[in-house]
């Protein structure tokens, strides 16, 4: 078991073309390192790495089993064995 | 009160209704707030009159003025209703990928139609109306994602509604759009029943809109404030027209496509309650009914059918 990473089209240049890849970690932050191993440059077009803080960017949205990351912890968010990480860019909303 | 001056008066003031075979048990309750109650059938009736009155108010909007607004539909609706009863002009920007009925009825109040490419979604209609509004700086563009009156419309009507009619309200949970409907809600809870929590469902579309524009182009609504939102969920076309049948079959309500993203979140907030055997009565907004969405088939076709329909169309 892997926790699978959804991947956006606009990244799937570091996936060679691959819509979801797989990854080992206990938070988003080791699951990120962990997939880095495997798609460089991928890690960086979803973290903003400054010299104080690491976090999302502010354009990109990471969903666990459905959840945004930004209300349970960010980069800090648990993950497990069997859990769909959801990378996707903030989009306008509809009739809603 | 049942009498009202004129059709625009009637707005809000919405019956909240609770949901008897939905909630999982008796401590733990869902209730629905039916927004398709509203004169031209949705919430953001309220939303599009708070930001007309704003403008007429400030003196934007003048006799003869023509009303720019990117919408996908129901926003564009209430603008048209009210524009064809105040004399104004109306134009829509819309994504071209949203159901043929929203088209219908906006031309039947009289609304132009400028159609926005389907890839890229409602961030393309937004994009489009902000080019069309630098071509014609004599249109009044209200401008729904960043507009005050919206969420304040919310916060003086739809937060205390809900909050009267159920006192004992612990969870309320909203479709996130132009985010108008939660920051309302959320900063009028958060200053008069701050222990409530405020759930968030967005749609979560097909490939095709989200685009492949850079990242860095991505859109937040200038409304939005993280701060008051408790909860995120992200919701795909299958679960919410599961949900959207669901209520129909079990409550007899007939709800719009974006309701069933939100009664997934909240029925997923339901079952988070009842495990922790924490008592909960959770508000949810239904946001219109489901007249504008049968040509979608997402209430006789088989789902995995409608679910390929839906993944090029921006559906809530």
């Amino acid at each position: 078991m892997a926790v699978e990473v959804r991947i956006p089209t606009i990244l799937r240049t570091y996936t060679g073309g691959e819509k979801a890849v797989s990854g080992q970690g206990t938070t988003l932050a080791e699951l990120f390192d962990d997939v880095e191993g495997r798609h460089p440059g991928l890690r960086a077009r979803i973290v903003d790495e400054k010299a104080d803080s690491t976090a999302l960017r502010r354009f990109v949205n990471v969903y666990v089993n459905d959840e945004d990351v930004r209300f349970s912890g960010g980069l800090s968010a648990p993950v497990a064995d069997g859990d769909v990480v959801v990378v996707l860019p903030a989009v306008a909303g509809g009739s809603l | 009160m049942t009498r009202f001056a004129s059709l625009e008066d009637s707005v809000g003031g919405t019956p909240l209704v609770g949901l008897p075979s939905l909630s999982p048990s008796e401590d733990v309750r869902l209730w629905a707030k039916l927004e398709d109650r509203n004169p031209t059938g949705s919430i953001k009736d309220r939303a599009a009159l708070a930001m007309i009155r704003a403008a007429e108010a400030d003196g934007r909007l003048r006799p003869g003025s023509t009303i720019l607004e990117p919408t996908s539909g129901n926003t564009g609706i209430s603008l048209a209703m009210a524009a064809k009863v105040r004399g104004y002009r109306m134009v829509c920007v819309m994504p071209e990928n949203t159901s043929i009925e929203r088209k219908q009825i906006l031309a039947m109040w009289g609304a132009e139609i400028v159609s926005s490419p389907a890839a890229g979604g409602s961030n393309e209609a937004v994009r489009v109306a902000k080019e069309v509004a630098a071509d014609h700086p004599d249109w009044v563009m209200l401008y729904q994602y960043g507009n005050p009156a919206n969420s304040e419309a919310h916060y003086l009507t739809t937060g205390p509604e809900i909050l009267a009619d159920l006192p004992t309200v612990t969870h309320v949970v909203a479709g996130l759009g132009t985010t108008g409907t939660l920051m309302g809600m959320g900063r009028f809870f958060r200053e008069h029943k701050p222990e409530v929590q405020i759930i968030a469902a967005e749609p979560r579309y097909g490939e095709l809109v989200y685009g492949l524009r850079n990242l860095d182009e991505g859109f937040v609504p200038e409304l939005y404030d993280a701060s008051l939102v408790d909860r995120r969920f992200s919701v795909g076309a299958r679960d919410s027209v599961r949900r959207v049948r669901e209520l129909l079959e079990r409550e007899g309500i007939f709800a719009g496509l974006s309701t069933g993203a939100i009664v997934h979140a909240a029925l997923a907030q339901a079952t988070r309650s009842l495990k922790a055997g924490e008592p909960a009565d959770i508000a949810f907004i239904i946001c219109d009914a489901g007249w504008k969405y049968l040509s979608t088939g997402a209430y006789n076709t088989d789902l995995d059918t409608t679910e390929d329909f839906l993944d090029t169309q921006v559906w809530a």
